[in-house]
This record gives C-alpha cells, structure tokens and sequence, in this order.
C-alpha cells in the first residue's frame, strides 16, 4: 500500500465518506426527506446550507438520504450486469464458433432494441420497484459490457498462451479465470467506472419519461431534473446533484486508474 | 485471406438475419406496448364509439402474424407504410428527419472521435502525470452530468448570457452548410461532451494495457521514444476495444439522443419515435425501430468487422 | 397576479375595448379613477401593421395533421385558428360574440336554433363561404364513421341543414339555452364544401404556407380578411417548443416573441429578466383528484369527506401554481362564471375534520394515488404535497409514480384514486355535462346520481336566468357535498412575451389559442 499515490488516497476518502454519508445519512440529515421547510429555490444559507429545491426541500437532507437509494441502485445494477456481460462475453470469445455467434448475434438483437421502447415495455408490465429497475439497467448496461468484454478476450483468446493451456487440458473456466481475465482486465476496469456513473444518469433519464426511483425518495439524478430548469436563469441549484454525483464518478475513475495501473504493472513488470 | 473473407461474408449473413430477428421482436414489441393508437389519439377525448370508429378504419382488427407479413413484405418493396395518427407516409415524415439525425451524429462524431483518440493517446502517453489527471477529471466531469443538462448549461452560458450560438437548433432545406454548423453548434458541442470521455478513458485504457506487452518493453529497450512507442507499437494493437467503444458511442448518437433533439428543438428522428411511441402511431415506431436496429447492426457489424482486421493473429492465421 | 397586475396588463395588453375594460375593473372592485388611469396609459396606442411575428408553442407532436377533427393540444389548435374562423367566438369574459354567424336565434323551446351567417367572407381558395360549407364542416365531426373528438359535443344534434344560402338551422333531441357555444369549440373550424379536411383550407387571418408536423408552421397573412381589427403581423412562424426550458431561453434570446405554459416556478425569475413581459390569465381549467365513487374505499361519503378536507389548498396554490391561480372548492365552476355559487363555505384544510371522516368511514390503511406529470404540471409534486398534508391528519396516502407515456388510458378513470385536469369549459352546462352525469364518458369519479341528471337536464332548457342559476348552485352543491372529485385549484394561463408584443386577448376558455391574429408589435 505504501506504493499508492496521493490521487488514488483522495479516491478512497471521497468513496469512504460517501459510503459514511449513504449508510448514516438518514440521521445526520437536518430535515425530514420530504418535509417541505421553506421557500422555492432558496440560496444557501446557515439554516439550509445547501439552499432549498423545487419544492422548498432542504436540499442537502434530500442529497443524503438519495445517497443511498441511488448509489445502491448504480452499485447493485452495475455489479450486476458486469457480472452477466463479462461471463457471457468470455465464454463467446473463448469457445467460439457457433457458441459466440449465438450469443453475439442475440446481444446484438437485444442491443438494437432502443432503449426507450425497451424501458417503456418493460417497465410498463412490470410493476415499478426498485429491483425492477436494477434489474432493467443491468440487462441493458451489461448488453454493451459484453461487447467489450468479448472484444478485448478475442485477442487475447487467440494468444499462444491460452492455447498451451487448452492444450494442456485446462477447463474452460480454469482457462477464463486464470488467462484470459487477468489479461483483459484493465479495459474493463475502466468501463466498470464508467458504467457505475452511467448508471446515475439512467436514472435521471427514467425520470424523463416519468420513472425511475418512487417519489417522495431521492435520487441525485432525479434531483438533477426536478430542478434543471433553474440553470436557465444563473441559479446554481441543479449543480449541487450534479456536482455530487461527478465527484463520485471522479473518485471512483482515480481508484479505477490507480487499479490499472497495478493491474498492468503486476502482470507486465512483477 | 480466404479465411477473412469467408470470416465477412459470414458475419454479414448473420447480421442480415439478426435484423430479421429484431424486426419480428419489435413488431411483437409495439404490441405488447399498452394502450392503443384510438385510445392515444383522442387521448382524455376518447369515448368508446370514437375508439371502436377509429379501430375500424385502421384494420386493427386483423391477426397480429398477418400484419406482421404485411408489414414485412412493405418494407422489402420500399414502403414503409403510412401513420396512423396523420395519415401521411411515414418514409416522406422519416426522410428529412433521418438526414438530419444523421447529420448531426456526423459532425459530432467527426469532432469527438479523434479529439477523444487524441485525448487518450496523450493520456496514456504522459500516464499519471497532472495532464492525464486533468484529461481525466474534465472529462468524467462533463460525463456525470445527464445530457439535456449539460445541454441546459451550454444553452445558459453560450445563448443566453454570450448570445455566441443559437438556443433553438433549427435547420431548413434552405440552409446553407455553414448556417446549418452554426444552427448545430451548440447541441453538436453538447453530445461531443458527452462522448468523449467514454472514448478517451477506453482508449487510455487498452494502451495502458497493452504498453505492458513484452514487445513494448523491447522497443523500450531499444531506445525507441515513448511517444512514437504509444503511436505505432501499441496504438495498433489495441485499436479492437477503441474501435468497439467508438462504435458504442457513434450507435449512441444516432440512436440515443432524443433527450438533446427535444432540448435544442431538434428534429430528428428521436423525436419522431418518442412522439409515435406517446401516440401509439404503431407503424411509425416500428419504421423508426426498424431503422434504428440497423444502424446498430451495420455499427456493430462494421466493428467486429474491422476487429477482425485489426487483430494481427486473426488476420494472419498460421495455418 | 394581484387584481391591479392584472388590470395593468389587461390595459396594456390591448386586448380588450376601453368599456370591456372600465367593466372588468368594476368587477373586480378597482374604483372607476384607478380604472381610468390604467385605461387612459393603454389605450392611445393603435395595434400596428406589419411584422413576421415568431411564437413558441407546447404540445407540438410530430403526428399532428391540419384535419380539426384530430385536434388535441395547444399547439395544432393554435395553428387551427390561424387557418380557420369558428361561427362563434368567446370574448374575455367567456361569453359568446358573432365570428362567421352575425346572429342566432332559438325557437321558444330552445329545441331549434338558427344561425344567420355572415355575408361576402371568402376562403383562401377565393370560394364565398355559405351555408352548405357550415353544414359540410360540421358533419365532419358528426355521424357514424367519425373519428373526431367533438362527437360528443355535437350528439345532441338530431337535424342539422342549410335553410337559405346564409342560415343554417340546428334541431336539437332536448332543449338547450347554450347551445351557440359548442359552436365556439376550436374542432369546429369552418372549411369548403368537399374539401380536403387535412389541407388547412379555411377563411381564417393567415394562409399555411408550410406545415411540419412537430417542428414547424409558416403563416402569411390572408390579404382577404374578413375581421376588422384583427391580424396585425404579416407572418406568423409557429416552433413547436415541447421543453420548458427550450420555450424560456427562446424567448430570453428573442428567437420567438411569445410563449405559452410559463411553469409558475420559474415566472419570478423570468420577470427579471430584460425585455419580458408576463401574462397570467385567471381560466377556468383546475386540477383534480377525481376518486371512484364506485370502488371501495371510495364509495364511502365520509371517506371522500375526509380527503376534502386533508388537503391544504392554499399550500398547494402556493407551491405548485407560486400564487397564479384560485383556491377550488371541490366543485368544478370557476369563480367568474355567471352561475357561480358564492355562498357554498369554501373546504379548508382541517386535519381534525379529516380525521373524524376518516375514522367515521370505517376504513383503515394506506390509500394509494395513482400520479405523474401528465395529469397536470407539477402533478408529481402536487402529491407529494398532499401526502404531507394528509399525513397531519392520520390518513396515509401512498404516492405511487406511473408512467407519463400511458397515463389517459391506463391509470385516468382505471384506477380508484389519480390525478387529472379539466381545461374548464365555456359554460357551466358543458363542464357538468361532461364529466358529472351519470352517462357522460369523461365521469371520471364515475359518481352517479339520478336527481343530479334531472336537474342538470332542467337547468340545460331554463331560458328564465334567475330559475337557472338556483338549478346550477344545487348542482354545485351536490357536487361540492357528496361528488368524488377534491379540486384543490383553478390554474392561470401564464405567457411570457417580449415586451414589444401586445394585443392578447385573456379569455378564461380557450386561453391564447387565438393569438395569431390578436397580437401586433408596439414598436
């Protein structure tokens, strides 16, 4: 650890508080999560430090209680369809032939699909709770995780390394963890800190189309769009949201390069 | 290269019949979809008789795998059939509206795919210094905004408070080239920010992943600058990832960017579906879909494509 | 707005003669000199010639199309009156006045009516408009195979026939003392005989030039115009603006001289800024919680009593509308309409009361409201607000967000408790008949009463004024008493302009839609 750069550290504490803030926010915060305490987009100030939103919610009380709805959402969905994007993309690159092209071929129709109707149909038949949701942005994310997965796993699939091993009599799984996974990592590191703040914005996307996250909880990207329309007269307010869910994005991205860095570092140079 | 080729030919085959597949998913897709095109027309002013009046003179009545032959032998011959909420042909709604998606996915993309290569090039280059750090904070900042209110700022900044562009995005027939690029410039400004940082991170990404390759070390060795190592020996040997993330994103701003056309009141394509999707105009989502799903697929096909290419081994099979 | 804003801008606006205004003001209780100072600033100026005037409209779609029987949002009605005249049009005040019928006339039973129409008015075809033109339009709309939304309006209809070149006879299955003002509904525009309905053909102030559905319209004016006073500006191009941000920074650029549906929020912020004026016009459009007096819990008085009562209206009026709009009172006759019920005590908030009827009713447990922001704006927030409110008085209401896309057909008049809005209409019979008799198709409280039917049917034929508005006040009170509906509020219109537009005319019903022809440029 003691090889850890200073940005890498900055990374953690930023994680490490919003991790702090998203468990114990419900009891830190100065207001109830939808009580109604002031006026309409009021300024900052000692009593509401972050100013007030749309409504007259402290929006601070509003930041951290959506701390917790939306970055568990953005975690669980994104955890989620790495999971299921990177199995399905190595196993199409590693065995090949038909096995690939199956499942290529029908990411590629699922892909194709816009988002929106595919959103729209399936959150309309399904009932709009938060594991829908997760559910929903994970099939959906982990469509483009697997293109990239098995992208970076076909070169490295056809490197003589994992053919000594298959030769040697590896099994499939033996061959994905122990070969392929370690070799593509990197690229995929950085898609998992792009994905995660990807996730965010999805939300905040579904609140244009009136769903996502139930009111009267918080989510920062729903927050975003509930008050975007004060951007158009200077008012800083939607910022706020916004600016939270970018330092998160940053922190995580600067634990993301500290983690290729080593991921390279260890197989290249070790 | 006989085996590249037939590799092609059999990638294209399959693409043409992954677009046969969608095709019977969306139409299955536009049914299953709530509400009807009567009810979404008359809206709250949808009495039962109107509806059932409007259901007749629509042939809704008919069998759904009938429609769907229909649908398809239509748009094999060229006809992409009429809306139901207009009555006009939807190829001539969809023409000029799929120009000017394109166009706009166009110049963005001519912008924000080599800025984003370029970005990442010298990121990966000058790894871990404040200049990568700095690339790297930007752009993940612009990122974690969603776009229509990145879209928002720029509107406040540049229209509003500078008058510098246009707040409304509207172009004409009448228009020349450049009105038209300075009509765009703002939400053209808004999906490069978009995009970029997605490309750029990858791009760093797969460099960085390959500069530890054992041949890199060697060139290192033989005292090659690190520049021209980062362009010609390891560029080339992680163009597969990049061109796959370049892909995503250019699907992206042909297909996703409903959110900015209704921002800078674009007409685009994206509105066109959102609008029919509201409605319930069931042929003209599906002739949007259709549309939509081969980009896609052509996208897609074109990366795996140029992946085949691109990767040295596949490219010379040893035997 | 306070009355004298209002009265400001009324006198500046232009919009109305110098007497309408000296009327309104004494109507609103301005003593006649502050009146007349108002008056004596506004009306030196004469509306000018000339201009391409640019206005931003919402609720433009890329399905729309010219044909009025398809008519549905602000935006294509607002074009639909560009090209097109009504036989009747409303003032300011929602009374009916001549448009291309100069009189009408009901027999003594107000079963038949006769429209005398307007001599020497051409089309844009040059074509003279006559009699069989009004019956060829108004068919359109009627009949077995129609697919339009005025249908019902015109149900009633049982003979409709042209009696001379100029005079068209309406027959009608029951009495009927308002019948003129169906005529005023902007479906039925008026269009050559044989024409084709989607070709914008008509006799109204500006020729289409070119019509892209959901982006664009371009209007030059009819050099032919039969109206006097009206169409001021040479052009009119016509954007559809869906997004509210799109519609402000629009207009703050000056890429457009006027927009509609200004969200209340955002009106102070918006006033700041340079060259912008506000209008806010009082309407008789409301919002509302219709509840499903035919499913439980709501089948139950007390239960629908003791969410009248756990809403504070004037919190939500606050909030929501920012102070631009009026306090409802659970019954859906805005305060300016001749029948009017005054004396109907206003429902306040009172948790105490709220909770008595709550208990009282017997139910238990949460409550679930069916809500988004396709109801009305700020729909969303709305509940939230009243989730609040009712909390204080023990009733738990569960807020449950749905889709916008969907929410007409799948949650309004489907599910026991949502959120809805009515655009008010031109009279009271019209409001009543539309969405509170037992068979209307729009009940959306699906509240059914005999005696209220009767008395609205009576009420509907009374040609003696003092008769009538007893009948109309104990409907209201029926409805205010024992309907399903909580109407929290009455929203204004809210436009932003430029400050150099002036001329809009602030009807209560069918706010705006006529402005193409209404403004002109002050400099």
């Amino acid at each position: 650890m003691r090889n850890t750069p200073l940005s890498a550290w900055f990374g953690f504490t930023i994680i490490a508080i919003y991790a702090f803030l998203a468990i114990f926010g419900p009891w830190i915060a100065p207001y109830g999560e939808s009580a109604i305490v002031g006026d309409v987009w009021l300024p900052m100030s000692s009593e509401h430090w972050l100013g007030t939103d749309n409504l007259g919610r402290d929006i601070l009380t509003r930041l951290l209680y959506g701390a917790q709805n939306t970055i568990a959402v953005a975690l669980a969905a994104t955890l989620l369809s790495f999971a299921l994007g990177m199995s399905l993309g190595f196993l199409a690159a590693v065995v090949g032939g038909f096995t690939d092209q199956a499942i290529s071929r029908s990411v590629d129709v699922v892909m194709s699909i816009p988002t929106l109707i595919f959103a729209l149909v399936v959150l309309s038949v399904l009932p709009s709770s938060t594991l829908v949701l997760i559910l929903v942005i994970a099939v959906l994310d982990s469509t483009r995780v697997f293109r990239l997965s098995r992208a970076v796993a076909v070169d490295v699939a056809v490197m003589d390394f994992v053919e000594v091993a298959r030769l040697r009599g590896e099994g499939l799984g033996w061959v994905i963890r122990r070969e392929v996974l370690p070799n593509t990592l990197p690229p995929l590191i950085a898609e998992f800190g792009l994905r995660f703040c990807f996730a965010f914005l999805f939300l905040s996307a579904l609140s244009f189309l009136g769903l996502g996250i139930q009111p009267p909880a918080a989510d920062w990207g729903g927050m975003v769009r509930d008050n975007a329309n004060a951007v158009s007269f200077g008012l800083t307010i939607p910022l706020i949201p916004a600016g939270a869910i970018a330092l998160l994005t940053v922190a995580v991205n600067l634990v993301v390069d500290w983690q290729l860095n080593r991921a390279s570092l260890l197989r290249g140079r070790a | 290269m006989n085996a590249v080729l037939r590799l092609l030919a059999q990638r294209i085959a399959l693409g043409a019949g992954s677009l046969l597949a969608v095709s019977v998913l969306i139409f299955l897709g536009t049914e299953i979809l709530p509400g009807d095109v009567a009810q979404a027309i008359l809206g709250q002013a949808a009495t039962p008789e109107a509806v059932a009046a409007i259901r007749e003179t629509l042939d809704l009545n008919q069998p759904a795998y009938i429609r769907y032959f229909d649908w398809l032998g239509g748009i094999l011959q060229g006809d992409l059939g009429t809306s139901l909420a207009n009555r006009r042909p939807i190829g001539e709604m969809i023409g000029e509206r799929l120009q000017n998606t394109l166009f706009l996915a166009a110049v963005s993309a001519a912008i924000a795919v080599p800025l984003a290569v370029f970005l990442g090039l010298i990121a990966a280059r000058f790894r871990n210094s404040w200049l990568d750090k700095s690339i790297s904070i930007a752009t993940l900042s612009t990122i974690s905004m969603p776009e229509f209110f990145v879209g928002y700022v720029l509107i406040f900044i540049f229209a509003v408070t500078l008058r510098w562009a246009p707040s409304l995005a509207s172009v004409y027939d009448s228009m020349s080239l450049g009105e038209k690029l300075y009509a765009i410039a703002l939400p053209c400004a808004t999906l490069t920010l978009v995009v970029v940082a997605h490309m750029m991170r990858l791009t760093r990404a797969a460099i960085i992943n390959v500069m530890s390759s054992p041949y890199i070390e060697m060139a290192e060795l033989k005292g090659v600058t690190r520049s021209r190592i980062t362009l010609y020996h390891a560029f080339p040997n992680a163009l597969s990832p990049i061109i796959n993330v370049v892909v995503l994103n250019l699907a992206y701003l042909v297909v996703g960017v409903v959110l900015v056309e209704v921002v800078f009141v674009y007409p685009g394509m994206g509105q066109l579906m959102v609008d029919a999707v509201a409605k319930r105009d069931v042929p003209v989502v599906q002739a949007c879909g259709l549309i939509f799903a081969a980009a896609y697929i052509l996208l897609n096909m074109t990366a795996d494509i140029l992946s085949i290419l691109s990767n040295p081994k596949l490219r010379h099979p040893r035997s | 707005m306070s009355k004298y804003d209002y009265l400001a801008w009324l006198a500046k606006s232009g919009g109305v003669t110098r007497r309408e205004f000296m009327n309104r003001a004494a109507a609103l209780g301005v003593t006649t000199a502050l009146a007349t100072s108002f008056a004596g600033k506004a009306f030196a100026q004469e509306p000018q010639k000339g201009g391409d005037l640019k206005i931003g409209i919402d609720g433009g779609e890329s399905t729309n199309s010219l044909d009025p029987a398809t008519y549905l949002s602000t935006y294509i009605q607002t074009v639909g009156f560009q090209w097109g005249n009504c036989l009747v049009e409303l003032d300011e005040n929602a009374k009916i006045i001549p448009e291309l019928a100069e009189s009408w006339e009901p027999s003594d039973d107000a079963t038949q009516w006769v429209f005398k129409l307007r001599k020497g008015v051409q089309f844009h075809n040059g074509k003279e408009m006559t009699a069989a033109d009004v019956v060829y339009s108004i068919n359109h709309h009627r009949g077995e195979g129609t697919e339009s939304a005025a249908k019902t309006y015109l149900e009633a209809i049982t003979d409709l026939r042209a009696t001379d070149t100029h005079e068209v006879t309406v027959t009608l299955n029951s009495a009927n003392a308002d019948m003129p003002y169906i005529m005023a509904d902007y479906h039925l525009l008026i269009m050559p005989e044989g024409s084709d309905p989607a070709s914008g053909v008509g006799t109204g102030p500006f020729v289409i030039e070119s019509f892209e559905p959901g982006v664009r319209t371009f209007a030059t004016r009819n050099p032919n115009y039969w109206k006097d006073g009206r169409a001021h500006v040479d052009s009119v191009e016509s954007l559809v603006l869906n997004d509210l941000t799109a519609r402000t920074s629009a207009l703050q650029t000056g890429a457009v001289h006027i927009v509609n549906r200004v969200d209340p929020k955002t009106v102070d912020l918006l006033k700041r800024a340079p060259g912008v004026q506000i209008i806010a016009v009082p309407s008789a459009g409301h919002y509302l919680f219709p509840m499903r007096t035919d499913m439980a819990p709501f089948d139950n008085k007390d239960m629908r009593l003791a969410l009248k009562y756990a809403i504070d209206r004037k919190d939500i009026v606050d909030k929501i509308l920012r102070g631009y709009g009026e306090v409802g009172n659970d019954h859906p006759i805005p305060s300016f309409d001749p029948f009017y019920a005054a004396d109907i005590p206003q429902h306040n908030y009172d948790p105490d009361k709220a909770k008595h009827h709550f208990q009282k009713s017997g139910a238990s447990g949460p409550i679930t409201l069916h809500i988004s922001n396709a109801a009305f704006t700020g729909a969303v927030d709305a509940a939230a607000l009243y989730r609040e409110h009712a909390a204080k008085a023990g009733i738990t209401i569960n807020v449950e967000r749905t889709p916008e896309d969907g929410y007409w057909t799948e949650v309004w008049m489907n599910k026991a408790f949502c959120g809805s809005y009515w655009g008010g209409r031109p009279t009271a019979d019209l409001m009543l008949s539309v969405a509170y008799k037992s068979d209307a198709a729009w009940n959306d409280s699906y509240w059914k009463r005999e005696d209220f039917d009767k008395l609205l049917i009576a009420a509907r034929g009374e040609l003696d004024t003092a008769k009538r508005k007893q009948m109309y006040h104990d409907l209201q009170v029926m409805i205010w008493e024992d309907g399903g509906v909580v109407i929290p509020m009455f929203n204004n219109y809210i436009f932003a302009g430029r400050d150099n537009v002036a001329g809009l005319v602030p009807s209560p019903v069918l706010t705006g839609l006529r402005m193409s022809e209404q403004l002109y440029f002050t400099s």
